[in-house]
């Protein structure tokens, strides 16, 4: 049984630090949400909120349709995965599993069962016995999992929980939290500032900066219409380039630049007169010239990637280049030192009103 | 021992060694063996010291034996220092869990301060302090009785006078390791067995108790011995009805004569001492290394 979570106008305070302003929002029952954004943007305050380890000094916190206020972690139907997983090194396995169920008064051989089917979930069976200590990193990870889902909670909160694994074993365990989520139909709200795990794993993402939400949107809608200044540099590389709008045109803004007039998506807040940046994607950027759209530039260096190379290097204007141009057309790429020009489609170029 | 020599290099490490050697030979082998030898002889003038009646017997120990009264104390002793221990535990044990997880920076200090600063003062003055506060025209019987508790004054001094100010003596000693061992308890650890539901009492039963195991067990290991092993608070703060073994044992070398005795009866206790640790350790758990630590 998932549970729906509604956050409508909370925020929170600890003396005179202002973590958390004003956020609101709702995450469906057995949605796979994402909570992103760099440390100290409050999204660990929003989670504890959620947990019930802080009461917000203002806002509701909805969990189910009902208001857990005054309600401790051990009274809202949320299991929190914490980033160091916190599993409890003097139990052996199954009895941290069972750790929930034991504090709901269940008798030992009802606990021993369903801790042997949750190890069978998370495909650890036979590691009852063993201490935590003697699991691998991927495997206590797992357990933490299990312990969560063994007291059936409407929500399942996870804390950065993969932030200490290496990266291959981070790239396994993105695709199992997703296939787990998938089975038990749990909603799962999981923080991270790791932009690539937001993207890869959830239905919705929730962008936060400095305690202020940016943006709630599915993880494509956040890389091709970032609705902040923020959003479009923190979410993906991008280029950024300032500049006065002086139209917009069904859509379209003409921004006057120090390369010329540029033309892009307008964003949200874009209006005639006004101070913005039009932003583009490496991956927008093509080497040559066309008929609009046209950024001279000299290049610094290219990275070769495998795939793809990255090409960096500085436009007319002074801001930063960066272009990712494919392996089957590297003949197309500059060399180092040379001068160069890209264009991109106005369709791939978003602008905002800077902030 | 071969780390030592090359940390320290060949005389040095030697010089250690002999310190080392001389401590435990002179300080703790000699005298005890020193005292065997008194507990197992009769006690006789010094005429007779070496005459035939000066053998190797029981007789000593087997005096502790029959004599009904000491056989007794002997016993409280056992008994009411295990109820210091627990008492002392039961005060330690939620001020050291607050110290450890709960207190700010500055509160930890403020609270360290107010522990540690009374044993600036020697323990004889601290127990007469309880001694004033106990005495039967005393600011405790004052107090009680202004606030109409009490009707009439109570004879603090006694069994219960004897147990506030051994508690109070040796809270250090139970407080400290406890604190030591709880605070390296990752916060999260009582937050998730929180979040999975456990009321408090479980979170301590479950995870803290039994990661701060060690701690308790070197706690009640020293406040148990201290206990058995007090003369001064038991002196001052007790009655006649409320004596010591210890008080027995001093006694019996300094009042008796009978330092062959005394001897015998310092044995006992140390005995049980040993016993009881290693009961202790049992029960917890525990390497003798652990609370070495």
């Amino acid at each position: 049984m998932s549970h729906s979570v509604e956050l409508s106008g909370i925020g929170m305070s600890f003396g005179t630090t202002r973590a958390v302003s004003d956020v609101s929002f709702k995450v469906e029952a057995g949605e796979f949400f994402s909570i992103l954004g760099p440390s100290g943007c409050g999204k660990t305050t929003i989670l504890r909120m959620i947990a019930g380890f802080i009461q917000p000094t203002e806002g509701r916190v909805l969990i189910g349709g009902r208001d857990m206020k005054g309600l401790g972690p051990n009274q809202r139907p949320t299991a929190m995965i914490f980033q160091s997983l916190a599993l409890f090194p003097l139990m052996p396995v199954w009895e941290n599993i069972a750790f929930g169920l034991e504090a709901r008064g269940i008798s030992r051989a009802e606990r021993r069962r369903k801790a042997d089917e949750l190890l069978k979930l998370i495909a650890l069976e036979g590691y009852g016995e063993r201490m935590p200590g003697e699991l691998s990193g991927g495997q206590r990870q797992r357990v933490a999992i299990a312990r969560a889902l063994a007291v059936e909670p409407g929500v399942l909160l996870l804390d950065e929980p993969l932030s200490a694994l290496d990266l291959k074993l981070r790239q396994h365990m993105r695709a199992e939290l997703r296939a787990l989520q998938r089975r038990t139909g749990v909603t799962f709200i999981y923080i991270t500032h790791d932009q690539s795990e937001a993207l890869a794993m959830s239905d919705r993402v929730a962008v936060m900066s400095a305690g202020l939400l940016q943006q709630v949107a599915t993880p494509r809608q956040l890389y091709d219409d970032p609705a902040t200044p923020f959003v479009a540099r923190f979410v993906g590389e991008t280029n950024a380039i300032p500049g006065r709008i002086t139209a917009i045109d069904g859509g379209t803004a003409t921004l006057e630049t120090g390369l010329g007039a540029l033309r892009g998506r307008a964003g949200p807040g874009a209006q005639v007169g006004g101070q913005a940046t039009l932003y583009v994607r490496p991956e927008a950027l093509i080497p040559g010239t066309d008929d609009a759209n046209n950024l001279p530039a000299t290049i610094d260096r290219v990275d070769f990637e495998g795939a793809f190379a990255l090409v960096h290097g500085r436009f007319d204007d002074g801001a930063a280049l960066a272009a990712s141009v494919p392996s089957t057309r590297l003949a197309d790429a500059p060399e180092p030192g040379a001068r160069a020009s890209f264009s991109f489609q106005p369709r791939h170029g978003v602008v905002l009103a800077d902030a | 021992m071969r780390e030592l020599f090359q940390r320290f290099g060949g005389w040095l490490a030697s010089f250690f060694l002999i310190l080392v050697a001389i401590w435990l030979v002179g300080m703790v082998l000699a005298p005890n063996l020193m005292t065997l030898d008194y507990a197992l002889r009769p006690n006789l003038p010094p005429a007779r010291i070496g005459g035939p009646e000066d053998s190797y017997s029981l007789a000593n120990f087997a005096y502790l034996a029959n004599e009904a009264v000491h056989r007794t104390i002997f016993f409280k002793t056992v008994w009411a220092s295990a109820l210091v221990t627990l008492t002392t535990f039961v005060v330690c044990y939620p001020i050291a869990f607050w110290m450890a997880q709960r207190a700010t920076r500055a509160q930890l200090s403020i609270a360290l301060m107010a522990l540690i600063v009374p044993f600036f003062v020697n323990e004889v003055l601290r127990t007469l302090g309880w001694y004033i506060i106990l005495a039967y025209r005393g600011p405790l019987n004052a107090v009680l009785l202004g606030l109409g508790i009490i009707e009439r004054p109570v004879r603090w001094q006694g069994d219960l006078g004897v147990l506030a100010g051994m508690v109070y003596a040796y809270i250090l000693f139970m407080l400290l390791p406890i604190y030591n061992a709880i605070e390296s308890l990752e916060k999260a650890q009582i937050e998730a067995a929180r979040d999975l539901g456990a009321p408090v009492w479980r979170i301590h039963w479950r995870v803290v108790i039994p990661h701060a195991k060690a701690g308790i067990a070197t706690g009640c290991v020293f406040t148990f011995m201290l206990a058995a092993g007090s003369y001064v608070a038991p002196a001052l703060l007790g009655s006649p009805g409320s004596r010591w073994f210890t008080e027995i044992i001093y006694n019996w070398f300094f009042e008796g004569g009978d330092w062959n005795r005394g001897a015998a009866y310092a044995l006992v206790l140390l005995a049980l001492c040993l016993l009881v640790v290693l009961v202790t350790l049992r029960i917890f758990r525990v390497n003798l290394a652990d609370v070495a630590k």
